[in-house]
């Protein structure tokens, strides 16, 4: 007996960790979470990087690197530990989706200044990940836009915008470009416009033809809408393939990462309100799915309205954020003066995500409502 | 929560571990443990208050003896595991580290049995000496809590009760004592059951099982029907084995905030106890045994124990073979609720399902870093309320803000510390919100 006593390794009483339950852990982290958003926004970028060549993907490399070397700066400047903030990857996912939200053509110093925007004033000035209300790449991309209009709204034809697609590139020209362009037999270097820009510079009046609206030939429209939904048109270089975007949110999904109500709710109000809208002035805005497949609207409802720490927590709070970003969108888009309203509904809807989830907040277990609780003691 | 034809019997909320390790002990059959020189009886084995000691160093007590008399209503009885010398009585830490009254027993290896309670026939005796009998052989809630089972099985006369649920979900990871049991013993737990039955007067009565031990819900089916019992598959889901989960799950009934369960017309009991109060009926046997789990990763070989009370956690890793590998923690009780033992000579109490020892490597250890507001606690947490805002509340030092957040209705199951991404621990910041109320409160 004393023999097995002896190989019996008992624990050491010394080196036991007390704490308070649970002593176990779903081994999920945010690094992990991070990396796989990262991920899941990979075929966009691919995308992205396959319509508007190398240039996309430098752009977005600039973009993570310029986060990275914000966010090691700011740790530097603080004193905080560089490599623990810099381990949970959420600067490179900020540079991933600033970079996606930048057209290819935009000078890479712009990159740069918009990290530093995104880190330092969206995200550390409030205290780092988990304390900024606002989602920095948006913030990031709606101060660019501010500061820089022209070059920020400077458009790149992508590489298969060329004369053999002429009947439907030339839309996205003006008449001087197109003639430049025809000259040189290529489109590089030559700015155009998205899709949005010219229906929202188009004149709304209700019965006029729209550009994605009364397309004669229906070859032409068939045309048309492969390379939307596929992404062959100019914007910005993360938004552009609708597909490659569902995908990655399917993957997100898939992963429970993102609450489906958010853009299901967002994308489904959009479709709603501007179907309404298009059923009753037609020529005003163009079709609902036109809305979906040619702006920000996926990336934005897929992957900016559903980060983590700016939306709600409650899944009724999502409901009312996802109709809300709907809601301000659809209102930019059809009456507003900006082509584009995503980056700006989602912002709004952020500054309102605590009062959200205050007034979505469930019943706890075991109340029940007030007010049925009166109309049965008054029966 | 019903769809159509499809019952499913659940609750909202939860989660269910990648690794449950239930598999590590799961197939172990329940083994004897062999008779030691010494035990350690805390005197505060139930909720309530602390039974009075009546006997005194140097006392020779038999087998089953009792010790300690219950001090009113909510007060179990404590009986000697076996037969000895009452050895020194003082304050040693407890489970929980605080300085708690015990005795020890030195055992004089004859294990002789004192007089027994005479066998009852639970079919014809009467309810009140049922009742009593369950009072006087110190039967606790086994499966953690250790409140007194007479309490529960005495509602007052104005609340009537309808449906009596025992609790063999076991939806703690790791352990599977009360797995071993219905399976091993599904006779003891159905008798156990139809007794509280009648002490209740209840005819509905409800085993409820989660649906992974198959093979004891066949074992319990069996017989189930001459009692007069249904043994309902539960989804597997922590904290299925709540109370108020429980009968959500299996009625649909919702017990009130801040009431009993007895408010929805249902009594819970454990399975274990279930057993025990066969025992105690028609053997006559007291609570001085009940079956452990020793698991977790770094436990030798992981077994299930039928070990006396008292028994020091120490000895129970001894028979499992000590350590594979540098234990970090070791936990009694579940992963999800139990408590992290300072040192191994902490002794087993009527509520100790397991024993559960964590390799030092890979540890899980919460940080306080910032929260990500990702809302993966609100999703999880079985009572509906937000985590978060709870615990971020309470390190800011705004009790009065966590109180408004319904604090106190929180549980404390874990769910939501698993799952926070950022390793908060939101637990140990809801329980200090919830100390430091009550200490506003004493004021």
């Amino acid at each position: 007996m004393s023999e097995t006593e002896k190989t019996i390794s008992m624990p050491d009483a010394n080196a036991l960790l007390v704490s308070v339950s649970p002593h176990i852990h779903d081994k999920t982290g945010i690094t992990e979470i991070m990396l796989k958003v990262m991920i899941a926004l990979t075929p966009g970028l691919v995308a992205g990087i396959y319509y508007f060549g190398w240039r996309a993907l430098w752009v977005t490399l600039s973009c993570m690197g310029g986060c990275v070397l914000a966010e090691a700066l700011w740790c530097l400047l603080v004193k905080k530990p560089v490599w623990r903030t810099l381990k949970d990857c959420s600067a490179l996912v900020t540079g991933m989706l600033l970079g996606m939200n930048l057209s290819a053509g935009v000078p890479l110093w712009i990159c740069l200044i918009g990290s530093f925007i995104a880190i330092w004033i969206a995200k550390q000035f409030f205290g780092g990940l988990g304390h900024n209300p606002f989602n920095p790449a948006l913030v990031a991309r709606v101060a660019l836009l501010l500061a820089f209009p022209g070059i920020m709204t400077t458009w790149v034809p992508t590489r298969f915008m060329n004369e053999e697609n002429f009947s439907y590139t030339f839309e996205f020209f003006s008449p001087e470009d197109l003639e430049k362009g025809l000259a040189k037999k290529s489109f590089d270097g030559i700015t155009c416009s998205t899709p949005l820009s010219i229906v929202s510079t188009m004149e709304k009046i209700p019965g006029k033809g729209h550009l994605a609206a009364d397309r004669t030939s229906r070859q032409d429209n068939v045309q048309m809408w492969t390379c939307f939904i596929y992404g062959d048109k100019p914007g910005c270089l993360g938004e552009t393939s609708g597909i490659a975007l569902i995908l990655g949110g399917l993957l997100l999904l898939y992963w429970r990462l993102i609450n489906w109500r958010i853009p299901i709710f967002y994308i489904g109000t959009v479709v709603v309100l501007t179907g309404i809208i298009r059923y009753f002035a037609p020529g005003y805005t163009p079709s609902p799915m036109f809305h979906v497949f040619t702006g920000g609207l996926l990336l934005g409802a897929i992957f900016m309205a559903t980060d983590m720490v700016t939306s709600p927590m409650t899944s009724m709070g999502c409901v009312v954020f996802g109709i809300g970003c709907g809601v301000i969108t659809s209102c930019i888009r059809i009456f507003g003066n900006y082509p584009e309203g995503v980056s700006f509904a989602i912002l709004l809807m952020n500054s309102l995500v605590p009062l959200i989830d205050r007034f979505c907040a469930k019943r706890p277990f075991g109340y029940v409502k007030a007010r049925r609780k009166e109309e049965k003691k008054s029966c | 929560m019903s769809f159509g034809k499809f019952k499913v019997f659940s609750f909202s909320g939860g989660i269910h571990p990648r690794f449950d390790g239930k598999n590590l002990a799961a197939s172990e059959a329940v083994k004897p443990a062999p008779l030691l020189e010494k035990y350690v009886l805390y005197l505060s084995q139930n909720v309530g208050k602390m039974p009075k000691l009546i006997v005194k160093t140097g006392d020779e007590v038999k087998k089953g003896q009792l010790v300690a008399g219950a001090d009113g209503f909510v007060s179990a009885n404590l009986h000697a595991p076996t037969s000895g010398k009452i050895g020194a009585v003082k304050n040693i830490p407890g489970a929980n580290g605080t300085l708690t009254p015990a005795l020890e027993i030195i055992a004089d290896g004859k294990d002789e049995w004192g007089e027994l309670l005479p066998a009852l026939d639970w079919r014809t005796a009467d309810p009140k000496v049922l009742l009593e009998r369950v009072r006087a052989c110190g039967i606790v809630g086994m499966g953690g809590a250790a409140f007194p089972s007479h309490v529960k099985l005495s509602p007052p006369p104005e609340k009537k009760i309808d449906t009596l649920i025992i609790n063999g979900a076991e939806c703690e990871p790791y352990l599977c004592a009360d797995h071993r049991l219905m399976l091993e013993n599904p006779e003891k737990v159905l008798i156990g059951t139809a007794i509280c039955g009648r002490i209740l007067g209840v005819k509905n009565m409800l085993i409820g099982v989660e649906s992974n031990k198959k093979d004891a819900i066949a074992k319990l089916n069996e017989k189930a029907a001459e009692y007069g019992i249904k043994v309902v598959k539960l989804r597997v889901r922590y904290p299925q084995g709540a109370e108020k989960q429980l009968i959500y799950a299996l009625t649909g009934r919702k017990v009130p905030a801040g009431g009993l369960p007895m408010e929805t017309g249902c009594v819970v009991q454990n399975a274990g106890s279930a057993a025990a109060i066969a025992d105690a009926v028609c053997e006559g046997k007291p609570l001085i045994e009940r079956i452990t789990t020793v698991s977790g990763e770094a436990v030798a070989h992981p077994g299930n124990y039928l070990v006396r009370i008292g028994t020091p956690v120490a000895k129970l890793i001894e028979w499992a073979g000590g350590e594979k590998c540098k234990t970090g923690k070791i936990v009694l009780g579940g992963p999800m609720m139990g408590f992290a033992l300072h040192s191994p000579e902490v002794a087993l109490s009527k509520n100790s399902s397991g024993v559960l020892l964590f390799p030092l490597k890979g540890i899980c250890q919460y940080t306080s870093a910032g929260c990500l507001r990702c809302g993966k606690c609100v999703k999880v947490c079985p009572m509906n309320l937000i985590p978060s805002i709870l615990a971020s509340a309470v390190e800011s030092g705004k009790y009065d803000l966590a109180a408004q957040n319904h604090i106190a209705d929180c549980m404390e199951c874990g769910s939501c510390a698993y799952v926070c991404p950022a390793e908060r621990p939101l637990v140990q910041h809801i329980r200090r919100g919830k100390a430091e109320l009550r200490k506003n409160k004493g004021k």
